[in-house]
């Protein structure tokens, strides 16, 4: 008896508090309407089945309650019944999983127009790189970071030398232009984090990682780390800035490219031409140049 | 549909095995300690396994206290916060749950359910708990050695749990995984005692459909576990091969405090691949025991058949296979191929069908019923509201669209401890109120058992119902502290203080459940042989509680299906799965 009021007041006090709880999603700043609608699509079939059986389960308790005179009905199976059952569940898994494979084929899909933009993440900060005037980043490896190249830049590319190097916990992006986020760690796990955005992608040592997204909404949004990525992943934090497009290229402007911040790294290239030996340069597997870091430091101080 | 029918119980024809002898151990030592019997191995793994559980338990009061009241208690640091969120994880997990699960009620149940006298291989069966003992100890263990146990999350992802920055680099990550691939050697020992015994000794007349779900939920859960933790196992031994010899399985080439480390070209996705392969089957190696057992107890307690036995049979099955191709459910915003997204999403909302069949017929089994709201039938439907909680929030993270906003939110850390935390422990708790008076000869506390039921209820619900909204909020998971965050409101914090209250106030009343267990051991009614009047054979033993070999003289014959309650015609609303059909007593005049 008890247990079937407590239960009609679960179903209630359940829906009470999907309503009028003050926690909900933050105001969204990205053009991933569609991750929430599926959301809402989600609360709405789940939320009619949720509800629906607590209230017949309750129904059940309190209805068929423990009489000595009365029997259970004895019914083995129910073909029909178990096959409706089925029938209209499979209908609901389709109708949650269409709107959430229709935003993820979106989510997959990176336009053309986007913008590169690098996330490095490091044991516990964040910084950027952007591409220079010829748009496109420069090749890039783990095994080239050190003190006078932190992003591992491939000196011997030349798209690399223009790229604009973020060396603060402050990103800016450009309010309605497309961005590809593409996301590297130089040591361990981390995830790029904005919850306004609503995407969200790990950084994994190793390999270059990315999503796509478009800020919709000008504003300081707090970057926050994912994934944990030991003590001090709680407090790896940055901020994101989205601006219009006059204060973007103001902002822009100020920052310093690969050139002009590390001239004697970047010049590297030519130094090797001139001095060959000077450069002990190992080719490792892939297409990753490997330098240890004694090597690099030594051979890119030079001159 | 004449399973449990009278006019069908044909007797099938003896087995061509003849009964094996048993080990009749005479001394304490070989009785009570190094014992064969499945039911001594069956306390001793579950006393163990509820001891290292109460440790997890403490540890999430102190990381509760912690989130609920940050800088309040000097004692917790980042540092052990991971600590105990790792160990925590971990320790609930595998130490607690799977142990009690196959472990615990697999031993007990199995021999005794299916009319064995014992496991199949009872040597290797006593074998299996005194490896998983030391699993544990080698566990408990790292809490003492310099550095402490391992930070690195349950899931013990690579790089960073063999880096520095990672509390227990040194000593405890490699305990750990020590620890865990002991645990597997012991684990397989057990699992294929339960498979064989299950195929190879069941009683006479005992078909596979005539077993108790679970039987049924057990046995496959065990093939799943034989299946699942070799995965587990390459991966912990190739992790120790990476922080003791310097091998780079795991490890790409990587910078640290401005060094370049030695490593090069490993894949850490290749162990969260591995990780979640067996990751996520052992959810159903929780959850199909679990599910089994609570279509049993409401079967009992409802006085009615399970709902749909047959397809009950078949879902397990089914969630079992298909628990083998969701794994990386768990991994859409791992970094790996996004196009991956559309086979898993599509595979993790397919197993919510038979999921969502095997919720409905439980509930089946509750409509027409004549329902008893025992202690054991109350936990029922507490798991019934909770499973359904955390089947529904399931859904969402198992669409990928829908997962990648609330990944590493709040809203996951709610999801599973809905799904497989709360609603485990509330069936272990039925189970225990349940099948307490067959192994001590009486019952349990009616009046503590309400008021343990009560609290534990109402207390689970309201420390993980709201969760799930600090999770849309964007709440990240495994922070030791929320500090600053302009997203986050205030409010955000007040009802982090209230989840805390309630937990300690959950965990405190734990205590009268114990006290219920020790006091009642001795001063408890006198139960009977078959206190809850059910149909299946560990009720039809000779003593209670089973002495070793379980069935005295004879081994019960089976003639029909677990579930023959309220049959028309029969005169007690049960029939016994042994009970000759010429001894049932009719109603109807009828022979
Ligand atoms: C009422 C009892 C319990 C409480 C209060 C509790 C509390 C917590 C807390 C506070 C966390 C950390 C969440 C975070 O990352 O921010 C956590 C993590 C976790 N809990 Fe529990 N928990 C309980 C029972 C269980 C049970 C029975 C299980 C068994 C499945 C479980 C499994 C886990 C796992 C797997 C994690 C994740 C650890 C990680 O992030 O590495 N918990 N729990
Ligand atoms: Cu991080
Ligand atoms: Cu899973």
């Amino acid at each position: 008896m008890l247990i079937a009021i407590v239960l009609v007041i679960i179903a209630i006090g359940s829906v009470v508090f999907h309503i009028w709880s003050p926690w909900w999603f933050t105001p969204l700043a990205s053009n991933w309407g569609s991750l929430d609608n599926a959301i809402v699509i989600t609360f709405w079939i789940t939320g009619v089945v949720y509800v629906a059986l607590i209230l017949f389960m309750a129904y059940c308790l309190y209805k068929y309650r423990y009489k000595k005179e009365r029997r259970a009905d004895y019914e083995p199976e129910n073909s029909k019944l178990e096959w409706t059952l089925s029938i209209l569940t499979a209908l609901g898994v389709v109708g949650l999983l269409t709107p959430g494979l229709i935003a993820w084929a979106d989510f997959v899909t990176v336009p053309k127009n986007a913008i590169e933009v690098e996330v490095l993440g490091k044991q516990w900060d964040w910084s950027y790189r952007l591409p220079g005037k010829d748009g496109k980043l420069g090749k890039s490896s783990v095994a080239l970071i050190n003190d006078d190249n932190p992003f591992g830049i491939d000196p011997k590319d030349p798209n690399g030398k223009d790229d604009v190097l973020i060396e603060s916990d402050d990103l800016h992006l450009q309010l309605d232009q497309p961005v590809k986020m593409l996301l590297r760690s130089q040591d361990v796990l981390h995830d790029f984090y904005v919850p306004q955005f609503r995407a969200k992608m790990d950084l994994v040592p190793g390999m270059i990682t990315f999503f796509w997204m478009t800020p919709t909404r000008a504003g300081t949004f707090d970057v926050l780390c994912a994934e944990l990525c030991g003590v001090g992943h709680h407090a790896m934090r940055g901020t994101v800035i989205v601006d219009a497009k006059g204060a973007y290229d103001k902002w822009l402007s100020g920052q310093e490219t690969f050139a002009a911040l590390y001239p004697n790294t970047a010049k590297v290239k030519q130094a090797a031409k001139d001095a060959p030996a000077s450069a002990p340069v190992r080719q490792a597997s892939q297409d990753k140049p490997i330098l240890t870091a004694s090597e690099s430091t030594q051979s890119l101080r030079v001159q | 549909m004449s399973e449990g029918l009278l006019d069908e119980t044909q007797v099938i024809p003896p087995a061509e095995l003849e009964e094996v002898d048993l080990y009749h151990a005479h001394s304490f030592w070989t009785k009570y300690v190094f014992s064969q019997d499945a039911k001594i191995i069956a306390i001793q793994y579950s006393g163990t396994a509820i001891t290292i559980g109460l440790v997890g338990l403490v540890l999430s009061w102190l990381m509760r206290l912690q989130l609920g009241f940050p800088d309040t208690f000097s004692f917790i640091d980042a540092d052990t916060y991971y600590q105990h969120v790792t160990m925590h994880g971990m320790i609930m997990v595998i130490y607690l749950l799977t142990a009690l699960f196959l472990g615990g009620f697999g031993n007990y149940l199995i021999p005794l359910m299916v009319g064995a006298r014992d496991m199949v291989f009872p040597y290797m069966n006593m074998l299996s708990y005194w490896v998983y003992l030391l699993a544990v100890l080698i566990l408990t263990a790292s809490f003492f050695v310099p550095g402490g146990p391992t930070g690195a999350g349950w899931t013990l992802y690579p790089p960073q749990a063999i880096l520095e920055g990672t509390p227990g680099v040194e000593w405890g990550i490699i305990l750990m995984l020590v620890s865990l691939v002991v645990f597997i050697i012991g684990f397989t020992m057990g699992g294929l005692n339960y498979v064989v015994t299950v195929l190879q000794s069941r009683s006479r007349g005992m078909t596979l459909m005539r077993m108790p779900l679970t039987v049924w939920g057990i046995f496959t859960a065990t093939i799943l576990a034989l299946l699942a933790f070799p995965a587990l196992f390459v991966a912990g031994v190739m992790m120790l091969l990476d922080r003791l010899i310097g091998t780079s399985f795991f490890m790409p080439e990587i910078i640290q405090g401005g060094e370049l480390l030695s490593t090069t070209n490993g894949s850490p996705l290749l162990f969260q691949h591995l990780f979640w392969f067996f990751g996520h089957p052992e959810v159903y190696i929780v959850a199909l025991p679990a599910f089994g057992v609570v279509s049993d107890i409401i079967s009992v307690h409802a006085r009615k058949n399970i709902f749909g036995y047959r397809m009950m049979v078949w879902a397990i099955v089914a969630i079992g296979g298909l628990s083998f191709v969701v794994w990386a459910h768990h991994m859409y915003v791992s970094g790996m191929n996004p196009y991956f997204g559309f086979f898993f999403a599509t595979t993790t909302l397919i197993i919510a069908v038979p999921t969502a069949l095997k919720m409905y017929n439980w509930v089946l089994t509750l409509w027409k019923g004549n329902i008893q709201l025992t202690i054991p039938m109350l936990f029922c439907v507490a798991f019934i509201l909770t499973f359904l909680n955390g089947g529904i929030t399931g859904l969402f993270l198992g669409n990928v669209a829908v997962d990648i906003p609330l990944s590493d939110t709040l809203f996951v850390v709610a999801h599973f401890h809905m799904v497989m935390g709360i609603a485990p422990v509330l069936v272990i708790f039925a189970a225990v109120y349940h099948w307490f008076p067959k192994m001590s000869g009486r019952m349990l506390n009616e009046g503590w058992g309400q008021f343990h039921f009560w609290i534990t209820f109402i207390g689970s619900y309201l420390i993980y119902f709201p969760m799930h909204y600090l999770g849309f909020v964007g709440v990240p998971r495994r922070y030791f502290e929320i500090g600053e965050t302009s997203f986050i409101p205030p409010s955000a914090t007040t009802l982090n203080e209230f989840i805390t209250i309630v937990v300690l106030i959950v965990g405190v009343a734990q205590i009268v459940f114990i006290i219920n267990i020790i006091a009642s051991i001795w001063t408890g009614k006198p139960a009977g042989d078959n206190p809850w009047n059910a149909t299946t054979l560990e009720w039809q033993t000779a003593t209670t509680p089973p002495g070793h070999g379980n069935f005295g003289d004879e081994l019960p014959v089976t003639y029909r299906w677990a579930y023959a309650y309220s049959v028309p015609g029969v005169e007690d609303d049960f029939v016994p799965q042994n009970l000759a059909p010429g001894d049932v007593k009719r109603s109807d005049g009828g022979q």
